[in-house]
């Protein structure tokens, strides 16, 4: 298992010229729309890939967090009148609370525990969304308010001057939701290079072992928990104020697969690999709308052969193949491979 | 790198091919795009299943007689999945990429409101197969809908009820939204009808046993009848269930299941349901001065001869939906959309398969609660009670 | 009072054997590899759904399931061989992920072969509903408890009795031991997909004139399954058709006594409560872990 970065390139700043150049290249509205709803799902997954790549825990139910948060920032904005900012640390201090409620016990525990509380959990979470209609809207819906911070409101629909010039919403909240992945990003690297990240990794290798060397492995565990039920919390709170209407999928069983499903398929521990995964698998949908009938088992053929054939993901898959093709003798140790 | 190179031509002669193919049709006659979101697969694939086959259908027929104002239709259709924000994204789609004059879809509330922001901001007219109260009202300019809604499908049990001399009722629903908003409507207006909903059960859309709430309704005491609010395969369920149990009340349905499909699943269990349903159901046992009658007849006759299977409740809201836009863009002259919008605000005694749409600026659904015909199942065959 | 709490346990008693034949599959599954296949709902869905079909073809019915069963069985073997054995060397949540593409899949191969209807089996006796002290049973319950029953014992006596039983414990509990002692591990859990696929066929035929069967039934009979066996405690037999009864039993009981709304929450809750309290499960194994 590949726990370092795989890239050598300095990550960052190319994936902030991609994100500044990608307008440019998006031929209309509903282009730039699906950039920025994939934008902020990617950010969801660079958080839950902390968990999953990093933490070696499975999470089956960080679509409730992400529905947490989306529905709290929905209700306490548009029911209780609160401003953005407020609702959504909000959101995301409840978050936090449940997930190190729920956590501190089971992660005590080895093995794969937190997967399943999690999907319970998550589960729960759902069939309370779905229910309270009085609070939520229930299976139809909540129309949700537009984004205002500092009074300001910020619409897809409207335009607004920015240093002279004249800029549409849909662009300034695809440049909001660019800077959050990057935040996102940056924030991950950081932690993953942090005494926790290393700490972790350890825990990933052999946690026994880690133990035993003095690692106080279920805290670290907690912690990277915590963080990425967070951040889940966090893109879903903006998520609900940029689609402007949520319904209870957002927080249900089936987006959470889609979630993890998007971490594996892009590469674990590959904090890249997990945003080209949210890419592909956002826009699958709408790329297989030609197969009709046939777009369901498109769908699971693609998702059954690239995880056959490239079981490690796609981006550490790809830069292996990369670095094969190099001429040059293996002058990288081929590190962290079992 | 020859054979590369040589797929890379074919690649380029592939797409001058594909270019061109979509640039000639254009020199002729500039078709009108209709675009389309339904939920043909997924928990909801009961509504949008019928209603993509039905727009397809007619949408080749219409073609094949010359179209609508000397151009032919573009039908553009999308599969949300019952997903509302999938829904949200083609509806997207539709606006900004294919740019449609005309939205039909989406198949269920939730599907249908998480695109009306951007139908509204948009301004293009959409006509919607879904049943819930809040699509049209309050009237949203460019939001139209064919169902009647959920409302009078409870006024018109309700008061069938009442004229029985019931007054305390058991109500079932199911925790999907046609069956969450069908509870909240019923349990509304029941208090109109001097009706008291005693015993109020829920089931999940994926459920396989209700036993256990019918058997709680059975044992509430004053319960005189027994009304299910839901659709798919659970309101089937339920039926056989009653029947099971042996409970003896007499037992109501919704518009959810106004599909001969529903006898096939219930089987004998259904004997004895009543529900109230579009005239879809019974085209046969209409009076000849129905003005309904030749265009149920005529829909019902070309779905199963097209497709082979029972004609539904649900792909008449889409007939009507492709009816209506077409009656607009006719009486418009051109399929701008504000002059479509306008047109379609002004039908007048329109026959549709669900009934005669009345529209105004104060409503865009259109339809009278007469619309729904009270049926009983006897002997397996739908019977037109009144 | 009696009769009113004698007809939820029948209800969910009957539900229950159903999850408990589903639960049975993920553990031989699981047991044999570690991995949560979440393809097995999808083999209740080909069980119903082939056997309807058969049915509609002029199949008699003992014919039609045997014929269902075989084709799942085709199937669960075409799992392991085409999906899983090609990636053995992935991770656990890779294989899982392809388990999930395999159920995607084998929803939408049904959807355009089967269509997207639901449909009807008829009860396998012809007398529908017993009475017993108040309380009406389908006689299809009875079917259900029989059979699933009679699987029970089946694989009990496999796993105690025979050789190739006792491989496929041996490579649950230690593969790389197994292995030298010449069991071919690859061949076990071709072996133990199959069974999955055979049991879940079964499940999915046998309920199939209560429940209704159609191409995407699989999704929550799988997930329930799925529920009942981590409630048992992920590797347990026993277990799992014992957090399948007891599953189906509180679904049931919630539904009737407290709340429909909340009745699907339970199963979750019970497994929350279960993790907080007896983290192994009610009968989950209780091994040391390797370094």
């Amino acid at each position: 298992m590949a726990l370092r970065l795989p890239e050598r390139v300095p990550g960052l700043p190319v994936l902030a010229l991609v994100l500044l150049l990608l307008p440019l290249f998006l031929g209309n509205e509903f282009h730039l729309d699906i950039a920025t709803q994939i934008a902020l799902i990617a950010a969801t997954v660079v958080g839950l890939n902390l968990l999953v790549g990093y933490g070696g825990q499975v999470s089956l139910g960080h679509a409730a967090f992400f529905g947490m948060g989306a529905y709290a920032s929905a209700i306490l904005t548009g029911t209780y009148g609160w401003t953005s900012i407020p609702a959504l640390v909000c959101g995301a201090l409840l978050v936090a609370l449940l997930a190190w409620t729920l956590g501190r016990p089971i992660l005590r525990l080895k093995g794969h525990y937190l997967s399943m509380a999690t999907l319970g959990m998550g589960i729960i979470i759902a069939i309370v969304i779905n229910n309270e209609g009085w609070l939520t809207g229930g299976p139809d819906g909540l129309a949700v308010e537009p984004l205002t911070v500092m009074g300001a409101e910020l619409s897809i629909f409207d335009h607004y001057s920015l240093l002279g010039l004249e800029v549409s919403g849909a662009l300034l909240w695809y440049g909001l939701a660019a800077l959050l992945l990057l935040l996102a990003v940056w924030i991950a690297q950081n932690l993953v290079d942090s005494p926790i990240g290393r700490a972790l990794r350890a825990v990933h290798g052999s946690e026994v072992a880690a133990r035993v060397v003095g690692v106080d492995t279920s805290h670290y565990k907690l912690l990277i928990f915590v963080i990425s039920a967070v951040y889940a919390s966090v893109m879903g709170s903006f998520y609900a104020h940029y689609t402007g209407f949520i319904t209870p999928q957002v927080a249900s069983f089936e987006h959470s697969i889609e979630l993890i499903t998007m971490v594996v398929l892009g590469g674990m521990a590959s904090t890249y690999g997990v945003i080209l995964g949210a890419v592909l698998l956002m826009l699958l949908p709408q790329l297989l709308t030609d197969f009709q009938d046939y777009e369901m088992m498109m769908f699971g053929l693609i998702l059954m052969l690239t995880m056959i054939f490239m079981p490690k993901g796609l981006l550490p898959t790809l830069s292996e193949a990369v670095r094969r093709l190099r001429p040059r003798p293996a002058s990288a140790p081929a590190s962290g491979q079992e | 790198m020859v054979t590369k190179n040589r797929s890379v031509y074919r690649a380029v002669l592939l797409i001058l091919v594909l270019i061109c193919s979509m640039v000639v049709p254009v020199m002729a006659a500039e078709p009108i795009r209709i675009g389309a979101f339904v939920s043909a697969t997924g928990p909801a694939s009961f509504l949008g299943d019928p209603e993509l086959k039905t727009l397809e259908m007619y949408v080749e027929k219409i073609n094949a007689q010359g179209g609508v104002i000397g151009r032919p239709l573009r039908l553009i259709h999308y599969d949300d999945g019952g997903n509302a924000n999938e829904a949200r994204n083609f509806a997207n789609r539709l606006l900004r990429s294919d740019r449609v004059d005309l939205i039909i879809g989406g198949s269920t509330t939730g599907t249908t409101m998480a695109a009306v922001p951007l139908v509204e901001r948009a301004g293009r007219p959409m006509i919607s197969m879904a049943g819930a109260l809040v699509i049209t009202e309050p009237v949203r300019p460019w939001v139209f809908k064919t169902p009647q809604s959920d409302r009078m499908a409870a006024e018109r049990v309700l008061a069938d009820m009442q004229s029985r001399g019931i007054t305390g009722i058991g109500l079932i629903s199911g925790t999907d939204g046609f069956g969450r908003s069908g509870r909240e409507q019923t349990l509304a207006v029941a208090a109109d009808f001097g009706i008291q909903v005693l015993a109020d059960q829920t089931y999940g859309p994926q459920d396989t046993d209700m036993t256990a709430q019918l058997t709680r309704i059975r044992n509430t005491p004053g319960v005189e009848a027994v009304f299910n609010f839901g659709f798919g395969q659970g309101p089937a369920i339920v039926t056989r269930n009653y029947a099971h149990l042996g409970i003896e009340l007499p037992f109501y349905q919704s518009h959810g299941v106004a599909s001969d499909r529903f006898l096939d699943l219930a089987g004998s269990a259904a004997e004895g349901v009543r529900l109230p349903a579009s005239a879809l159901l019974v085209p046969d046992a209409l009076p000849d001065d129905d003005p309904q009658k030749q265009v149920v007849q005529d829909y019902k006759a070309a779905y199963e001869a097209r497709w082979n299977m029972p004609v539904s409740t649900f792909g008449g809201y889409a007939y009507d939906a492709l009816m209506l836009a077409v009656a607009a863009i006719e009486a418009a002259g051109t399929s701008e959309p504000k002059a479509v919008r306008d047109a379609l605000e002004q039908i007048q005694g329109h026959v549709g398969v669900t009934g005669t749409f009345n529209m105004s600026p104060d409503d865009h659904n259109g339809l009278a609660p007469e619309s729904f015909r009270l049926l009983e199942v006897r002997d397996g065959q739908w019977v037109l009670v009144d | 009072m009696f009769a009113e709490f004698l007809q939820y346990l029948f209800s969910g008693v009957t539900i229950g054997a159903t999850y408990a034949m589903v639960a049975l599959g993920f553990t031989l599954v699981y047991n044999a590899s570690h991995v949560i296949n979440f393809a097995q709902g999808e083999f209740l869905m080909i069980g119903g759904m082939a056997t309807v079909s058969l049915l509609a073809m002029g199949v008699p019915l003992p014919l039609a399931i045997a014929m269902a069963v075989a084709l799942a069985a085709v199937l669960g073997v075409a799992l392991h061989k085409l999906a899983i054995a090609p990636a053995r060397k992935a991770d656990v949540i890779t294989l899982i992920i392809i388990t999930i593409g395999a159920s995607i899949f084998l929803r939408g191969l049904a959807q355009i072969i089967w269509g997207k209807e639901f449909h009807a089996m008829p009860s396998f006796s012809a007398t529908e509903s017993v009475n017993v002290m108040g309380a009406v049973m389908y006689t299809q319950s009875l079917w259900v408890l029989a059979v699933a029953g009679v699987l029970v014992l089946l694989l009990a006596l496999f796993f105690t009795r025979t050789l190739m039983g006792k491989a496929i414990l041996a490579t649950s509990m230690n593969p790389g031991a197994a292995r030298l002692m010449g069991i071919r591990t690859q061949f076990v859990l071709m072996l133990a997909f199959m069974l999955a696929a055979v049991l879940g066929a079964m499940a999915g035929i046998m309920v199939a004139p209560i429940t209704l069967t159609a191409y995407d039934i699989g999704i929550m009979l799988g997930l329930k399954g799925f529920v009942a066996a981590a409630i048992g405690g992920m590797g347990s037999g026993v277990g799992a058709v014992v957090g399948g009864l007891l599953l189906g039993i509180a679904e049931a009981m919630t539904a009737g006594y407290i709340s429909s709304d909340y009745k699907d929450a339970v199963a979750f809750l019970l497994i929350l409560v279960i993790l907080f309290f007896m983290p192994r499960g009610l009968f989950g194994a209780r091994v040391a872990e390797r370094v």
